[in-house]
């Protein structure tokens, strides 16, 4: 990188993690002619590699703080460093340089193409073109745009979730340590904005940045971030914690109201199966060519009165009932198929899904979709107890 | 990938590129392709017809060929002269007018600008004359700079007041300056509305370009003037029809120009 030496607060390790640190101490941004400060007293650190989320409610001050970190906003007092460094010291156009910023609607140059769009910072970081050609197919690709049909289209041949995918492109592009998001998902329809969120985590896996994230859906913050600060009026701190204690335990009336009914359903999209005691003895499993007398008489030694058919890879294939088995010289075409099975990868959201689909036990299967165990709904109970018990809820809470 | 998914190939590209609200409609389109043939094949009658037909003295004093080109040279040296000089002055001047530090003079400069437009031009040239006792070219072309500079200062103010805040924004927070937001998104973004006015301008040049002669300043003008004064109808349809020819050829131009000029995506 090119720039002047005083702008320069990359920091990169071996680690996976580019992203750099930011310290906000007493940060206050008054606006003239306001009796009350739009940000008072704001104090924060904002760890390496972390996303954090603000949430709150309208007009809290939650983008004005964020917009203080690159200055598009001026801070009135206070001291904002980035990777160590002092920020409100830097020349401010150089300084955003070295930040991400994707806003709602992406803000993309309307009469820029896509591969302009995207090069536009590497240009004003007076790369050379070439370096900057393969910057921008890189990116493209990074975000799953492909080169060739998007690089020369102009933004409003893009469908919107498709321009969120090139204004991500184009705030990475010089690969900034820290990446600034102002409700970047907020213009676009569920679906697509789902795709984008799991994106982005993917992104974030891969590069390691420093991400401040600004939406008003808790939903949102409780998926995508590694710690969410839920800001109330002039953008105090009601509660700075990861997304499961926040969850398990609000600070407050205020941040209970964020977090809103079904805060255990939210817990379960946090966890994985992988993560949970599963059961891994509790089911019988049989292949289509036993027959089915020594099935019943397993079943019968075993205490059990269903047993799960698996194929010759050991995937699941059906349930059967000990009372089907009578007088069949077979397994094939006994029992019940087995409908919705979850992998070690899912979510006990969608564990919880299938539990209920399935009558109140679940098949779990492995990366190569074998039967690695079966998931109850005591399971998913005694979890949301144990994550309540560790974030010191009381009987009350 | 659903990008790519919802990226089908040829979905509405075609479609998308052409959209150009300002120029979609058909009647525009026609417009754009039939109104130079139709005013080239109308002057050309007209100037034909009155150089071949058959012409007393006086007529063939002003009727000849090259007394008609260079009284059209005139014409149109005038008119060029004010388009560069009002996109010199209104497009700099609308943009400062739109910067935060000067916003406040907005009113004051449009104010001047308003009564430049609302008072008649031929009052406009005549003052300027005894004001300035200047005549010829310049003193038609500086007046009428005065007059047509309206059209082109309010619609640079306008394109470029209407460019999306989220873009400049957008533009500085990923570390572009306030001049390289000015140069690379705002301006370009305004070139269809510049344009515009430009035409209107250009239009309006063209029109009150006749009255140079009252200054000296030549131009067709002076065929009506002559054909009046000395009763030659014949001098004073060839004035008349070529000044409105090249009104229409002008904002053939300018239409022309709005058309190419305009970067693709701005709107």
């Amino acid at each position: 990188m090119t720039t002047s030496p005083t702008a320069d607060v990359t920091t990169s390790d071996s680690s996976g993690v580019s992203g750099a640190e930011i310290r906000l101490d007493r940060v206050t941004k008054r606006y003239p002619n306001t009796a009350a400060p739009a940000v008072e007293e704001f104090t924060m650190t904002i760890p390496a590699g972390k996303v954090v989320v603000f949430v709150g409610p309208s007009g809290c001050g939650k983008t004005t703080t964020m917009r203080m970190i690159n200055r598009m906003v001026e801070p009135t007092s206070g001291t904002i460093t980035i990777g160590g460094q002092d920020a409100l010291h830097i020349d401010p156009d150089q300084l955003r340089r070295t930040i991400g910023y994707a806003i709602q609607q992406a803000g993309l140059f309307p009469h820029y193409t896509v591969a302009q769009n995207i090069g536009v910072v590497p240009g004003l970081l007076k790369w050379d073109k070439r370096r900057i050609a393969a910057r921008v197919e890189e990116m493209m690709d990074l975000v799953g745009l492909d080169p060739g049909t998007f690089a020369n289209r102009l933004p409003r041949q893009l469908s919107g979730g498709q321009q969120q995918r090139v204004g991500v492109a184009r705030a990475l592009a010089a690969d900034p340590p820290v990446l600034l998001m102002d409700e970047p998902f907020g213009a676009v329809d569920p679906i697509t904005r789902g795709n984008l969120q799991d994106e982005l985590m993917r992104l974030q896996s891969e590069l390691g940045k420093t991400i401040v994230f600004v939406t008003h859906d808790f939903d949102e913050a409780v998926k995508l971030g590694d710690k969410i600060a839920v800001l109330g009026d002039r953008s105090t701190i009601q509660q700075y914690d990861t997304p499961d204690a926040i969850l398990a335990n609000p600070a407050n009336d205020t941040v209970a109201g964020f977090v809103g009914a079904g805060a255990s359903l939210k817990q379960l999209t946090l966890m994985r199966v992988r993560d949970v005691q599963y059961s891994t003895d509790e089911v019988l499993t049989v292949t289509e060519d036993e027959h089915p007398a020594t099935v019943a008489d397993r079943l019968t030694r075993a205490g059990r009165t269903y047993a799960l058919v698996v194929d010759v890879r050991h995937r699941p294939l059906r349930w059967v009932h000990v009372r089907e088995l009578a007088g069949r010289s077979s397994l094939q075409q006994a029992g019940k198929p087995v409908g919705d099975s979850v992998s070690t990868q899912s979510t006990l959201q969608d564990a919880l899904e299938a539990i209920l689909t399935e009558g109140g036990r679940a098949v779990v299967t492995g990366t190569r979709g074998e039967v690695v165990g079966t998931i109850d709904i005591t399971t998913v109970t005694d979890v949301i107890a144990g994550v309540r018990e560790e974030h010191g809820v009381g009987e009350a809470g | 990938m659903t990008a790519v998914a919802e990226g089908l190939p040829g979905v509405s590209k075609t479609s998308a590129v052409e959209r150009r609200p300002s120029v979609t409609s058909r009647s525009e389109r026609f417009r754009l392709f039939f109104q130079p043939i139709a005013v080239v094949v109308i002057v050309a009658a007209v100037v034909i017809w009155a150089l071949t037909s058959d012409l007393n003295a006086n007529e063939r004093e002003t009727l000849n060929l090259p007394t008609i080109m260079g009284l059209l040279g005139q014409h149109v040296v005038i008119t060029i002269v004010v388009s560069l000089l009002v996109v010199a002055i209104a497009v700099p001047l609308g943009v400062a007018l739109t910067r935060p530090a000067l916003k406040w003079l907005a009113p004051v400069f449009l104010a001047i600008a308003n009564v430049g437009q609302a008072a008649p031009a031929l009052g406009v040239i005549v003052l300027f004359f005894l004001w300035s006792g200047i005549e010829g070219l310049w003193a038609v072309a500086i007046p009428l700079v005065f007059y047509t500079l309206l059209p082109v200062l309010r619609n640079t103010m306008v394109g470029i007041q209407q460019v999306d805040r989220s873009l400049i924004d957008a533009g500085r927070g990923i570390g572009m300056s306030a001049g390289g937001v000015l140069m690379r998104v705002e301006l370009p973004l305004a070139v269809p509305l510049i344009l515009a006015g430009l035409r209107t301008a250009l239009v309006l040049a063209v029109g009150t370009a006749t009255l140079a002669f009252f200054v000296n300043g030549g131009g067709l003008g002076e065929l009506i003037d002559t054909g009046y004064k000395l009763q030659l109808n014949s001098v004073m349809y060839v004035g008349a029809v070529l000044a409105i020819g090249l009104a229409l050829l002008v904002d053939w131009l300018g239409g022309i120009a709005e058309r190419w000029l305009a970067p693709k995506g701005a709107e």
